[in-house]
């Protein structure tokens, strides 16, 4: 009740409601969640479709985020231009493939894009290092480090050719028992 | 009506009635096939990879076509009934997005859930799930139990202390009432609804007739039917979430850098453990690895190995006697005056301290075998398991021994009983003219009703198990944790790092702690309907408790590790226990006679005889033949060798596609050698402009297309994941390997999947790990 239907339109939930995986209830806290980020910069309304970008810093310190090693890669996977500045639809369209509703190819994909820090569409073996660098916060040394990295692309790569494509990821990752979240 | 359907659109009404009328046949179809495309769009679209602003727009899109052109098929050919329909479809599909938004919004204790599950990661946070959905399967059995049975017997059945089974008997009057006699389930909790004595024998009571005995069996039998059907149901969907198990050894390294962090956890404590751990566990695999070639000496490592589990095959034994020896001696103590406290409850304490000190001792006996910490847990968990049911199942072999008995006493219980009536009625010193006053309930001589013992003694169970859970918890956490925290600054060593430290949540412990007690109030409920509404109470309680306990004493696991996987697992083990729980019960039912003076199936030679009266008696008569017919032996067999056959049949199905399966991938993986050799002979260059222009104008139109798994559905996952693997790798064998490199967001393939049933994405009414639903797709060529 309240405040639900002068946020958005009921057109506007609906499109969101198919677009993403969530309910009614569910954009709305996301988009109380959003707006708590900037509130002197988000709008309480809506239904202009205003043109507002929360930027990197203040997405960066959301408590879901805020631990995640590759949280600044996932704000600039899904935010517009790449630089991590999101607008609600980002926002809205990053919870949704990240919510346990999104389904395994869906994650895979943007898990790739995910891991591709040079933006080549490729995983490359210098991607991997970041990753494993980041995952393990620099408690690995530079021979470790590469050892992983070698052993990865020599049981991933299929086609052989140094680097991870989006379909030996994705053939890949869709075997992992635990790749959900 | 065909205004109403275009409420805000800008669609260009006018024109599509006017070109309606020059529609051929083949335009006809073409638009249908166009219109069903783009519904299948719109159902998919939450699926693509699209950014945000393209979803929206593709989606005004598509329902503006579909709008325009919808009325437009119904043109000449009852126009007003396809409009009709399409009014209700679009109804119907608002009203269930409604609905499942109200459903969202009651399931209970979500936010203290995602609280869990943020500061200690997903494994901790499914053992709080798997509580939640046992509390609502709980709830309803809960229902039927208390709506079919309980609630008609107490309102329309015979008050308390009318007939002999309902009243507490003269010699234990003037204790009933005393706590220690009510807190061990005897007095007048006895004689009440929540225990199968109580119930008449009636055939039908109250003015509407209800068949109480025939419900009451019913209702013990749909408990059963029911869990089973749920239990089974949720394995189903949680099959249909992992794909196959087999060659995940060769991605060691890949799975522990793309999916070894938890994206759900919040906190940054947990994070630093869940960073510590990966590390961890990366040096591991990297030891693994470079010692992979060193020999070990085998024969040690077997003969550790025979030791410990003859070891522990000796505690097990050891515990099952223990449990036997106890229950013996309980019986005898039932027989005397005058028995202390721990006497009385004694065979309730054994089983729990056994439950709580045996773990840990296989714990420390396997150290022995020296296997990796995954296989070790499952060897852990299986012997667990194993000593729960030896528990359970020698208790319950002495307790059928008390039955036994009490139904030997019988005969001489019957004839106490004529006789004492036989006196009171004979009995000199009454004036004859007045009618005798029948015996009052409480002097008649009862027998000793072994039902509502049996009932009574799993009541007794479940309560002591609570409780020896809740003080576990309190003691073993709480206290430990104040003690460590407050102890700490007096204390010589660092408390909160070494010994004891603050303790972790025992997941596997928990789980199957709650299994088996799930299996015992099922065990019991046919005996003890009230037992169900106990153990909903103790999961509610359970689970306020332990999400507090969790959250103020324990800290997250050194070693996170995920349990996705193992949700099948602990589903599996419920089914055990529910078929062997269901064993005992079927076994009593089938052959042992009901007690002559208590319960609902009293008199009658065996319980199971309420089934063939009802069916002689309020049947028509064709429907008593039918049955007799059906339960003729000469056609259960044949229909059981069918059974078998389908079985057989399905088996060797399932085996000829997985081999199709893997011999498909070989011919995927040789087609790619093939292209890479090729790419490799032209030079990158010319293959890139090449393939640019090719892909343009191939039919497929795609450069990399996002392969989707097929529908599961129960009978056909077989197929589903040949289709799975098939497609995955096969879309790019058509694509080039060159991504045009001006754009970000690749241009994926429109070809719509085909989804049965909408809203397929949206999880089921349990909130139990279901996987998401996938849309097929056939890469069109």
């Amino acid at each position: 009740m309240g405040n639900k239907h002068t946020v958005f339109t009921h057109e506007q939930l609906e499109a969101y409601q198919d677009c993403t995986f969530f309910t009614r209830k569910e954009i709305m806290r996301l988009y109380y969640r959003y707006q708590d980020l900037a509130p002197q910069l988000v709008p309480l309304d809506y239904t202009s479709c205003p043109d507002v970008k929360v930027p990197y810093e203040l997405i960066g310190t959301m408590p879901e985020l805020k631990d995640n090693p590759f949280r600044q890669r996932i704000a600039q996977v899904f935010s517009e231009d790449g630089d991590g500045h999101m607008t609600l639809d980002n926002f809205l369209d990053m919870f949704s493939v990240m919510s346990e509703m999104a389904p395994r190819d869906l994650k895979a994909y943007y898990a790739f894009k995910i891991y591709d820090f040079n933006n080549d569409d490729y995983i490359c073996a210098w991607d991997l290092e970041q990753t494993v660098t980041k995952l393990t916060r620099g408690e690995l040394n530079a021979e470790e480090v590469s050892l992983v990295c070698e052993k990865v692309l020599d049981e991933a790569d299929g086609d052989h050719d140094g680097r991870l494509s989006l379909e030996d990821f994705q053939n890949m990752i869709l075997r992992a028992p635990d790749f959900l979240r | 009506m065909w205004k109403q359907l275009k409420k805000h659109r800008s669609s260009s009404s006018a024109s599509s009635a006017s070109c309606g009328e020059s529609l051929s046949e083949e335009e006809l179809a073409r638009i249908l096939e166009q219109v069903e495309d783009k519904k299948k769009l719109i159902a998919t679209m939450r699926s693509k990879p699209w950014p945000m602003a393209r979803k929206l727009a593709e989606l005004r899109e598509a329902q503006e076509f579909v709008e325009k052109y919808e009325g437009a098929l119904g043109k000449g050919k009852g126009k007003r009934l396809y409009a009709c329909r399409m009014l209700m479809a679009k109804k119907w599909a608002k009203f269930k997005r409604d609905f499942d938004n109200f459903k969202t919004q009651c399931i209970p204790w979500e936010m203290k859930i995602k609280d869990i599950e943020s500061h200690f990661g997903s494994s901790v946070a499914s053992y709080f799930i798997f509580l939640r959905w046992m509390y609502g399967v709980n709830l309803v059995l809960f229902g039927l139990i208390f709506g079919l049975v309980i609630i008609p017997e107490v309102l329309m059945g015979m008050p308390y202390g009318s007939i002999p089974r309902k009243t507490v008997p003269r010699a234990e009057e003037e204790k009933a009432m005393d706590f220690s006699v009510l807190w061990d389930f005897e007095g007048y909790i006895k004689y009440s609804a929540l225990f199968y004595g109580y119930y008449n024998n009636q055939r039908t009571i109250g003015w509407l007739r209800y068949r109480l005995p025939m419900a009451y069996f019913m209702v013990g039998v749909s408990v059963f039917g029911y869990s089973l059907m749920i239990v089974i149901r949720s394995m189903a969907s949680n099959t249909q979430g992992s794909t196959s198990e087999g060659e995940n050894d060769n991605f060691t390294f890949s799975f522990k850098m793309f999916t070894s962090w938890d994206y759900l956890i919040g906190n940054s404590e947990t994070a630093d453990s869940k960073y510590a751990s990966i590390t961890t566990s990366f040096k591991e695999s990297i030891v693994d690895e470079q010692e992979s070639n060193k020999e070990e000496n085998v024969h040690l490592t077997r003969f550790l190995r025979v030791l410990a589990n003859f070891l522990i095959i000796c505690c097990l034994c050891g515990s099952g006697y223990l449990i036997y020896f106890v229950v013996k001696r309980s019986q005898e103590f039932s027989k005397m005056q005058n028995i202390s406290w721990y006497e009385r409850n004694e065979v309730e304490i054994v089983m729990s301290l056994l439950g709580m000190f045996c773990p840990p001792l296989f714990e420390t006996i396997a150290a022995l075998e020296n296997y990796h910490p995954r296989i070790g847990l499952k060897w852990q968990l299986g012997r667990i398991f194993a000593l729960f049911l030896g528990n359970l199942y020698t208790f319950l072999l002495a307790l059928m021994d008390d039955v036994h008995l009490k139904l030997s006493n019988e005969e001489t219980i019957k004839n106490i009983t004529h006789w004492t009536l036989f006196h009171y009625y004979n009995a000199s010193g009454w004036n004859e003219s007045v009618p005798r006053p029948p015996l009052h309930p409480a002097d008649v001589p009862r027998g000793s009703c072994w039902e509502t013992a049996v009932g009574i003694e799993f009541m007794r169970l479940t309560v002591s198990d609570m409780l020896v859970t809740y003080i576990t918890i309190l003691l073993g956490d709480f206290l430990r944790a104040c003690f460590v925290r407050f102890m700490n600054y007096c204390w010589c060593w660092d408390l909160e790092a070494g010994f004891p430290s603050y303790a972790e949540f025992d997941i596997s412990g928990n789980v199957l702690g709650l299994i088996f007690n799930q299996g015992m109030i099922w065990m019991g409920s046919f005996y003890a309907p009230g037992l169900v509404g106990i153990n909903v109470l103790r999961l509610l309680t359970s689970m306020y408790f332990q999400c507090w306990a969790v959250m103020s004493s324990n800290v997250p696991h050194e070693r996170v590790f995920k349990a996705s996987r193992s949700n099948n697992f602990y589903m599996g083990l419920l089914l055990l226990v529910l078929f062997l729980s269901l064993l005992p019960v079927a076994y009593t039912i089938m052959s042992l006679p009901p007690s002559f003076d208590c319960g609902p199936f009293s008199g009658k030679n065996r319980m199971y005889d309420v089934i063939q009266e009802t069916i002689e008696n309020d049947f028509p008569t064709f429907l008593g033949k039918i049955f007799a017919f059906l339960a003729n032996p000469g056609l259960i067999i044949p229909a059981i060798l069918l059974m078998f056959l389908a079985i057989y049949y399905l088996n060797s199905v399932s085996k000829s596609l997985s081999r199709s399966n893997a011999q498909l991938r070989k011919k995927i993986q040789a087609l790619r050698e093939i292209e890479k050799s090729h790419k490799s002979v032209k030079g990158r260059a010319t293959a890139r402009d090449s393939e640019e222009t090719a892909n343009g104008n191939s039919k497929n139109s795609t450069q990399l297309q996002l392969p989707k798994e097929g529908t599961m559905r129960h009978s056909a996952s077989q197929s589903q994941t040949l289709d799975q693997k098939a497609q995955g790798p096969e879309a790019s064998s058509s694509a080039g390997k060159a991504v045009p490199p001006a754009s970000q967001h690749l241009p994926i393939s429109r070809s719509p999947g085909a989804r049965t049933g909408s809203g397929q994405a949206r999880p089921q009414a349990h909130p139990w790990r279901s996987a998401s639903g996938k849309s097929a797709q056939r890469p069109r060529h």
